[in-house]
């Protein structure tokens, strides 16, 4: 399920620059912004991504109520799931990309629409057999309008990475 | 702070230090940021029992936002028309990180110009962590 409703606030881009450690003002100071030639905050590039915030069905983030995989007693909080993967490997991000349209800002609310893309096989030495799977997700601003495009392509590992 | 056509030749490089020793917090940060709370980067029982893995790593985003501010920081806000990048070997806590990004075309299109960049984000081992591509517009 996509995200349907992903407000664009001024707090969440703030927090986002910060974890990035980018300290341009265009991401969090608006007198400073309205100064400049795109004339209001902005948000940094990857900040589509954080659209899994408002995803009420995304994987990677505990639910109120539902068994979490991650650590607590024990190594893991499930005993049997396929998120665990096989072989210990899992998913991984392979690639992303971004075509900007316009920026986002605050203010914005976007919708999304998802579509799987391509999926495709390669052997690889240090994690087996490598499956890729491609993503792409419009984002539409309140006026329906196309603001960005994005391409994912995750892999699931038959082993983990040797490092 | 912007690019113009004029003032720039194909080959032109700009490099930076993106992130030096990154620590586990910033991962910890990243995640609530991101709302990508994946275990592998910040529960390290998780990753290294249940995952297989040495200990945690960085989500592959967060690499490729410290990369952004490389090529924001050259070309300006706002300026970005594409920017995509191949997660090509892990970042662990620990690591420095530096990028360089190098402008392979100037081209002009309905009047605007713009310019294609190639980056790479390499580790304190100077191995690559991240390749990647990007598009800028620009000023005559």
């Amino acid at each position: 399920m996509a995200t349907e409703r992903f407000p664009v606030e001024a707090g969440h881009i703030m927090m986002f620059a910060r974890s990035i450690g980018d300290g341009n003002p265009i991401y969090h100071d608006e007198d400073y912004a309205a100064g400049t030639e795109v004339g209001h905050i902005i948000a940094p590039p990857t900040f589509p991504q954080a659209q899994a915030q408002f995803d009420p069905t995304y994987r990677l983030r505990p639910k109120i109520g539902e068994p979490w995989f991650g650590s607590g007693a024990e190594p893991t909080g499930v005993t049997a799931s396929s998120e665990v993967g096989s072989g210990g490997g899992g998913g991984l991000h392979a690639e992303q990309h971004f075509e900007y349209h316009r920026h986002l800002r605050p203010g914005d609310v976007l919708s999304l629409t998802v579509r799987p893309g391509e999926t495709w096989e390669k052997q690889s030495k240090r994690a087996g057999t490598l499956t890729f799977s491609e993503t792409i997700t419009e984002y539409r601003d309140q006026d329906g309008e196309l603001v960005i495009t994005a391409r994912g392509v995750g892999v699931r590992t038959e082993k983990p990475v040797e490092n | 702070m912007t690019l113009s056509a004029s003032q720039i030749t194909v080959g032109d490089t700009r490099s930076a230090l993106l992130v030096e020793d990154l620590k586990r917090t910033q991962l910890v940060q990243y995640a609530g940021a991101s709302g990508d709370y994946n275990p592998l980067h910040t529960d390290d029982l998780y990753t290294r029992e249940v995952a297989g893995y040495p200990g945690v790593f960085a989500h592959g985003m967060l690499t490729m936002g410290i990369t952004g501010t490389l090529l924001t920081d050259w070309v300006g806000d706002g300026r970005l028309t594409r920017f995509g990048v191949r997660f090509v070997n892990q970042v662990w806590p620990g690591d420095t990180l530096s990028g360089t990004a190098e402008i392979t075309a100037i081209r002009e299109e309905n009047g605007e110009h713009f310019v294609d960049l190639s980056v790479v984000t390499t580790n304190q081992h100077d191995v690559p962590v991240i390749t990647g591509t990007a598009s800028a517009r620009i000023d005559a």
